[in-house]
């Protein structure tokens, strides 16, 4: 099987334990985001401090793409200001549907976990499973 | 590997596979396993060439140019009528409309057949309609002050006849409008009794026959129907084409559904009169080559014959139930009394759109998600299902196929 190209080992463990699942106590924001056609479901709770995110813990329902890409969302904006956390979403979507090259994306320093996703390129009708948790999050720092 | 012999299909049907040019594709450097016919079935040689042939030769606007490609295209476009009328057993010709497909043809009777329904009155579906024989009520419900009622599943997947009789016993239920067969569960209904039961407190019925048509001989007289949908482009006929079966005078007493050219009899500016049926519910230029197709899709299932077609569906859906359930993990979704060639399932904890993805890559084409039935999926406590769906040219082997890749998915996850 070449599954190995789209079902990489980051995002099969992911999957499987992801390691920011459950919710932020005294959570600051929340958002949420649903696919209509599958019902896949992402929560995320975020506490900010300052235009920082502190911590943000998500409880996704769906594929291994949207629970991989949800748990590597959180991992990868932790830490960043709200702002920056925007700008990797716009990032990270347009990697995806608009096939910014993989140059551009580095210029950005988009985080390499991230870019495992590359290979849905190919599978366009599942684009939607890995920018649904990033959906989620413009939600929730959108609207305090 | 290669799935193209005539020897792998069951004899009755052998050559058949032949007859459809996508079947020799490749995906993903794959030969193609299509178990996807429930959402759209392919098509044969002979109506890809019948369509390519009409309007490479004798095409032009139907019911209104007086000329001889119109006379021909008229000619061939009310005969396609004639002949799903007889598909049908219809009493007349005319009781055949012409829509784009099942879903139209089902919010043309919520539309029109629902004006004539009283607030107060109620609309009667079951719990395991697909979205088009569901939504159209709703909003119906919703414009008219009808209200609507959801007959039970049993959790064996099969229609809960006794809350179904329940439901109609205070006699307000001008209306049912309930699947000849799931998409999701491949139930067929018992749909004699169903109508029987309508009747005897004065509703009448609607069958939603999009799959049940692909598998089944269906008469309407003998059904004792009133009104009866399906889609040309399961019964490997074109996309843009649909039928409206219903009776002659509930047809005539209803109102039109759009309105636009053909459907008139004479236009002012003050007031128009609508033309006697089939054409008062035609409005606008039809899907003429599609309806065409249609007949000629009919022709070749017709050739085959639903004892062969139902004989290789139910051998390949016993195969497939018995290789399916030796795969660890699976559970094949609904055990329903008499089912067609569709299977549900779920793996563990996979989730189908992962099972449907890695099938992809292994060139095997099966649906996942809800299905266009969500209330179902709910009632099922699931959020989707992976689905198989068998047509004529499906194959033994390529369900061999299917359970073997899916062992291998499995491993990959768990």
């Amino acid at each position: 099987m070449d599954e190995n190209s789209l079902y990489n080992t980051i995002i099969v463990n992911r999957s499987r334990a992801p390691l920011h699942a459950g919710v932020v106590e005294r959570a600051t924001r929340l958002g949420q985001g649903t696919n209509p056609l599958c019902g896949d479901r992402v929560r995320l709770s975020v506490r900010t401090e300052k235009e920082e995110i502190e911590n943000l813990l998500h409880e996704t329902r769906g594929c291994a793409i949207c629970i991989a890409s949800t748990d590597l969302m959180a991992e990868a904006v932790t830490g960043r200001t709200v702002a920056d956390a925007l700008d990797l979403a716009r990032q990270f979507t347009d990697m995806l549907e608009n096939g910014s090259s993989m140059v551009e994306t580095a210029d950005a320093a988009m985080p390499d976990a991230l870019r495992a996703f590359l290979p849905l390129r190919t599978h366009r009708s599942r684009l939607r499973c890995a920018t649904l948790p990033w959906t989620a999050l413009e939600e929730a720092l959108d609207h305090d | 590997m290669s799935v193209s012999g005539s020897e792998i299909i069951s004899a009755d049907l052998s050559g058949l596979r032949a007859q459809f040019p996508i079947l020799s594709q490749k995906v993903h450097g794959k030969p193609l396993v299509f178990l996807d016919s429930a959402a759209s079935a392919q098509k044969p040689d002979v109506v890809i060439d019948g369509m390519a042939r009409m309007m490479r030769s004798q095409y032009a606007n139907i019911h209104r140019g007086l000329h001889w490609m119109s006379e021909r295209s008229t000619e061939a476009y009310e005969a396609a009528r004639t002949r799903i009328a007889e598909f049908l057993g219809a009493e007349f010709r005319e009781e055949i409309v012409f829509t784009h497909n099942s879903t139209e043809a089902i919010n043309l009777v919520a539309y029109s057949y629902g004006s004539l329904i009283n607030p107060g009155q109620a609309v009667l579906i079951s719990e395991m309609e697909h979205h088009a024989n569901l939504v159209p009520w709703q909003m119906l419900r919703d414009r008219a002050g009808i209200e609507l009622r959801v007959a039970p599943i049993t959790d064996s997947g099969d229609l809960d006849l006794d809350a179904y009789g329940e439901l109609l016993a205070d006699g307000k239920v001008a209306l049912v409008a309930i699947t000849h067969m799931s998409n999701v569960l491949g139930t067929i209904t018992p749909a004699h009794r169903l109508i029987e039961m309508a009747h005897a407190v004065g509703a009448k019925i609607l069958l939603d026959g999009s799959q049940a048509v692909v598998h089944r001989r269906v008469n309407v007289r003998e059904l004792d129907a009133d009104f009866y949908t399906f889609t040309g482009h399961k019964l490997y006929g074109p996309t843009g084409i649909g039928i409206l079966w219903a009776r002659r005078e509930l047809l005539d007493a209803m109102p039109p559904f759009m309105g636009g050219g053909d459907m008139i009899s004479s236009v002012t500016f003050e007031k128009s009169t609508w033309a006697p049926i089939p054409a008062k519910f035609e409005a606008g230029t039809p899907a003429i080559v599609e309806a065409v197709g249609l007949g000629i899709a009919i022709d070749w299932v017709e050739a085959i014959g639903f004892d062969a077609i139902a004989a290789h569906e139910a051998a390949l859906t016993k195969h497939a139930l018995n290789v399916l359930s030796e795969v660890p993990g699976l559970s094949v979704v609904g055990q329903p009394r008499h089912r067609g060639g569709v299977i549900s399932f779920t793996m563990d904890d996979v989730h189908p759109h992962d099972i449907a993805t890695l099938l992809d890559r292994n060139g095997i084409a099966v649906r996942a998600g809800h299905h266009c039935a969500e209330p179902l999926m709910r009632r099922l406590g699931l959020t989707a299902t992976a689905r198989a769906s068998f047509a004529v040219y499906t194959t033994e082997h390529e369900i061999d196929v299917l359970a073997s890749t899916l062992r291998r998915i499995r491993q990959f996850f768990v």
